[in-house]
């Protein structure tokens, strides 16, 4: 039982931050019907600018933190300007192919200016456990958890409550008529590419903390899992995102507790075969009926 | 006075197809103006050229801005919205998955003035601003009788409630010209009524010009004082009801000519 708890608390912490990155996945595919394959190698970059700005210029976690959402944020929207922008009313394979060339872009660059091997991130965060009863629970896992949920009840207030997040939702019913609303809509396309790639930059830090090393392709697997966590909870749905990335941690933290950790990306695509063949719309999907 | 919308020799070509022939028009402040034709005359291109969709193949449309004429020719949507013109569009086109209230919140967007950050920060601007916002549409739905819908999916009203939802919202932009594209299609004698007392009413109210197309040829008479009719992209006639209903050129596009 206690070991139970235990793995259920890494499992939560890994989850939060595949929950991070489904994020970005999910609103950019709710606003533009792009699976933004480009998105996991944001979240490696996030960890990167982390890297530079502690290692070089000696940041403490907050503003580092606060560095990559920027850098992150600013490059998502950039991205999206010069690749997918002028792709917007093409084919959908063809945006998702550009997707790919941008993921590449990214990854060998990065390999190009920062080499290929892998880095070691400076300890950020003191490593002090605490003990509760049967389950010890680190200090970095507080903060990653704390961060992650502080992150996602502010991303819920912006997308329920405020203009830019009725912006968002209106553009993502009907793109025509929000334009002749008065929404701009290369503006509202922009804030969701900034929103979701700042929330990869935090995702980027946090892993770095989480498992100690850095390197130019560690966003393909991370990605990948996070885009099947996106279509667990239901692709285009902010709240799916957020449970099944949470889901796919414990589900991953779990088989490796208790099956054998040669099996942990497996299991996670085994879950994306299942949730397509059972419920391909995704847990929180909506399966809308015409009305005739 | 100024006309408040004119629009010179205005053409807008798909490939080979005229769909909108050299039109011009002048239309003043406060007047309620019926735009009819046959189906496929061009009229909701018209409208569709006039709000920002489609860019004129050639021509002008110069709009009053107290004062200062603008040419909205090519201009995008968000942006002739942003003047003060105002649509409700033929085949219903509401944000199908967001409340009432909210379908109409979106449409106050350019009116909101609180940035991001103050939205992140929740500064007093953010709350102040919100709640002006929801004060607001929920006025715009008790004018239209949707107040007491305002929590349901716009998805689950009625036609004819979806109808009228389009029109405050189309308010909700806070407009100077407003365009009803069909507002009356689908709805039965009663609710046209209806429809006809509100159209009076919030042209009075909020000082609007207003500009729609309709089918409904008793509605078309009864409210506006003056009508274009459309056929085949072309202005045909101009004039009072009373005018077109004795025109030869209208009746001829209508019924045919005489053997």
């Amino acid at each position: 039982m206690s070991q139970f708890l235990q793995q259920m608390i890494n499992g939560l912490s890994l989850g939060s931050i595949y929950a991070l990155i489904a994020l970005g996945y999910t609103m950019v595919y709710g606003i533009i019907k792009l699976i933004n394959f480009a998105h996991g190698d944001i979240y490696m970059l996030g960890a990167y600018v982390a890297f530079i700005t502690t290692t070089y210029f000696g940041f403490s976690f907050f503003p580092a933190m606060i560095a990559s959402m920027v850098v992150c944020g600013i490059l998502g929207v950039i991205i999206e300007r010069i690749a997918y922008k002028p792709l917007r009313h093409a084919t959908r394979i063809a945006a998702l192919i550009t997707a790919i060339g941008v993921s590449y872009v990214l990854e060998y660059t990065t390999q190009y200016v920062m080499g290929s091997e892998v880095k070691t991130y400076p300890t950020l965060l003191s490593s002090a456990t605490f003990t509760l009863g049967p389950v010890t629970v680190s200090m970095q896992q507080i903060y990653i958890f704390a961060i992650t949920i502080f992150l996602m009840i502010a991303l819920q207030l912006i997308i329920k409550k405020t203009k830019m997040g009725r912006a968002m939702r209106a553009v993502s019913v009907d793109e025509d008529a929000a334009k002749l609303m008065g929404i701009n809509v290369d503006t509202t396309i922009s804030f969701t590419f900034l929103l979701g790639s700042s929330l990869a930059g935090v995702a980027g830090i946090l892993v770095g903390i989480y498992y100690n090393s850095i390197d130019p392709l560690m966003g393909m697997v991370p990605g990948l899992k996070a885009f099947i966590a996106a279509v667990f909870g239901g692709i285009g749905s902010v709240p799916g995102a957020m449970i099944g990335g949470l889901f796919i941690g414990i589900a991953e933290t779990m088989v490796v507790a208790y099956g054998s950790s040669l099996y942990r990306d497996a299991i996670v695509y085994l879950i994306l075969i299942l949730i397509l063949i059972i419920k391909p719309d995704g847990l929180l999907g909506k399966n809308q009926r015409e009305k005739v | 006075m100024e006309p408040i919308l004119q629009v010179k020799n205005l053409t807008k070509n798909f490939g080979g197809l005229c769909a909108v022939s050299n039109v011009s028009m002048k239309i003043n402040p406060g007047e309620l103006i019926g735009l009819i034709g046959p189906n496929g005359a061009g009229k909701t291109t018209l409208f569709n050229l006039l709000t920002g969709v489609y860019e004129p193949s050639s021509g002008l449309i110069e709009f009053d801005n107290d004062g200062k004429k603008v040419q909205l020719g090519g201009l995008k949507p968000y942006k002739i919205t942003a003047y003060g013109i105002a649509r409700t569009f033929q085949n219903i086109r509401l944000f199908k998955t967001m409340t009432v209230l909210e379908n109409v919140k979106v449409a106050m967007h350019k009116n909101i003035r609180y940035g991001t950050l103050a939205a992140i920060f929740r500064l007093p601007s953010y709350y102040s601003e919100e709640q002006w916002v929801e004060e607001k549409a929920c006025e715009l739905l008790k004018e239209v009788g949707l107040y007491g819908k305002r929590n349901e999916q716009a998805t689950n009203l009625p036609y004819g409630e979806q109808r009228r939802l389009e029109i405050a919202r189309a308010l909700a932009i806070q407009p100077k010209i407003l365009f009803l594209d069909e507002p009356a299609a689908g709805m039965n004698p009663q609710e046209t009524a209806q429809l006809t007392d509100l159209i009076h009413r919030i042209r009075d109210k909020y000082n609007l010009t207003i500009i729609l197309i309709e089918h409904d040829m008793s509605l078309v008479m009864k409210i506006c004082e003056r009508i274009y009719v459309l056929d085949y992209g072309k202005l045909i006639a101009d004039g009072n009801p009373e005018e077109i209903r004795n025109n030869e050129f209208v009746i001829k596009a209508y019924l045919g000519e005489e053997i």
